[in-house]
């Protein structure tokens, strides 16, 4: 029988969830790296044992570990992420040029065909790669040398590149998103970028639909439909079908379009869950409602999901790589809160349980499905 | 050759799988807080880039170092390490500041 493992990371260490398939009966292990901030952890799709974390801290810096049996021991591997030549400068909050400078490993994208690679992206944003199961890292410089990267500027969380998607049908097909810069891929393994944020439109940025600039928080794709992307924006819901070329809003009838998560079934590439955030100077659910809503359309049309979750006095916010999904056929779905809680749903998103509670304030969730 | 007793914080001793509050360093001559780190990492090649900057080798702006009660973090690290450190009758404190709640 199936089963499921959950990696969490959180403020205070990481967390490893197992359940068999029925995902009703949960056993936690850890914490891992107690005291450390993990911000991000994943596994191998061809070695699901083959697990990395970018575990990280204000004192002491970044560490990055490896498992080779599945989160039950840990290993640190090489921790030096040097940026190619002399980083140069993006732009400070106020506008003047400030220095590019490593501070932490935001998300870690194994290869999809070698345990061995892996990518990582960091702040201030930047692009590393692996290909010795992290002996050692390398830029892929392109990225950051691209002719827009001295206009970057940073979130309010820092200039971190957030997300990165491996094209599973064109190898060379690399797609990141970076706050507040936007939307970049590649189509040379990460040789060359260029960014794709048409169809992006931001208020109050100096030109509301600059090429960069954008602060995208994350995108998803269903690995069936690579060139369908979802984006949730700051503000805004958006979808291309054309691997970012174009953008179209698919906000619809979602009663808040702000938020940090969005992923997509692992079955069927038009169904599509976002957590609408009351605004961006606000980070908790509206009206103290936690609700996932769900687009089976692809975007536009929206329903609430609320069975199980709490309904009044919710005030955590889901931070944008603390989504999941799972591979079984009726797909579940898991998320993270800066409250400690972790959710699971076993159907889809029609109900949810808590598998706990207390957890330190969680940064990312990864779903693996294990035969 | 000196051999030094070292005082990590916990985090780090964790990271390096250090059993002991303290641990023991033979470190070469001359001694001093820069050759003490050079030392350390070799010994401990997780802890590169934990205390000082991988490139620069400036202290990470968290720590601190103490000697004899007296705080050295901001003294060349190539200043020579007095002989109660030397002989091991006071350790080398690396101390992780004590902030925020």
């Amino acid at each position: 029988m199936s089963s499921v493992r959950l990696l969490i990371g959180t403020r205070k260490g990481a967390f490893v969830l197992t359940s068999d398939g029925t995902r009703k009966s949960w056993k936690i292990d850890g914490p891992h790296f107690p005291g450390w901030e993990l911000y991000h952890l994943k596994g191998s799709p061809v070695d699901p044992n083959r697990l990395y974390a970018s575990q990280t801290s204000g004192w002491f810096g970044q560490q990055l570990q490896r498992s080779d049996d599945g989160g039950a021991t840990w290993s640190p591997v090489n921790n030096q992420f040097t940026y190619d030549g002399v980083p140069g400068t993006h732009q400070w909050y106020d506008g003047t040029p400030h220095p590019w400078e490593f501070k932490r490993v935001w998300h870690l994208e194994p290869s999809l065909t070698d345990p061995d690679t892996v990518y990582a992206g960091a702040e201030d944003a930047g692009l590393f790669k692996s290909t010795d199961g992290g002996n050692s890292w390398h830029e892929l410089s392109g990225l950051r040398l691209n002719e827009t990267g001295p206009h970057w500027q940073p979130g309010a969380g820092g200039l971190c590149l957030h997300t990165i998607l491996l094209d599973p049908t064109n190898p060379d097909r690399i797609v990141i998103a970076i706050s507040a810069a936007g939307a970049f891929r590649s189509d040379d393994a990460g040789k060359t970028w260029k960014p794709i944020n048409k169809g992006l439109h931001s208020k109050y940025i100096p030109d509301p639909n600059a090429e960069v600039g954008h602060c995208v928080h994350h995108i998803a794709m269903n690995p069936k439909t690579p060139k369908t992307l979802f984006m949730q924006k700051h503000w805004d819901v958006m979808r291309s079908d054309d691997a970012g070329d174009r953008w179209t809003k698919i906000s619809g009838n979602l009663p808040t379009d702000f938020g940090f998560v969005i992923d997509v079934h692992s079955h069927q590439p038009e169904t599509v869950y976002v957590v609408p955030i009351k605004s961006d100077s606000e980070h908790f659910p509206l009206d103290g409602k936690l609700q996932v809503f769900r687009s089976r359309t692809g975007g536009n049309e929206w329903e609430p999901l609320t069975k199980g979750l709490p309904q009044q006095d919710c005030y955590v916010n889901i931070l944008r790589d603390a989504m999941a999904v799972d591979q079984l056929d009726d797909c579940g779905i898991y998320f993270g809160t800066t409250g400690g809680q972790v959710y699971c749903s076993p159907d889809a998103g029609d109900s949810w349980q808590a598998i706990t509670h207390d957890l330190p304030a969680v940064l990312s969730v990864e779903a693996q499905t294990l035969a | 050759m000196p051999t030094l007793r070292i005082d990590l914080p916990v985090h780090l001793r964790r990271l390096a799988s250090i059993p002991t509050h303290e641990l023991s360093l033979d470190v070469p001559a001359p001694v001093t807080i820069a050759s003490t780190l050079d030392a350390l990492e070799l010994r401990y090649p997780m802890l590169r880039g934990t205390i000082r900057d991988h490139v620069t080798k400036q202290r990470r702006a968290f720590l601190r170092f103490f000697v004899c009660e007296e705080d050295w973090s901001h003294l060349p690290t190539n200043t020579p390490l007095p002989d109660a450190i030397l002989t091991g009758r006071e350790p080398l404190i690396i101390l992780g500041a004590i902030a925020g709640g």
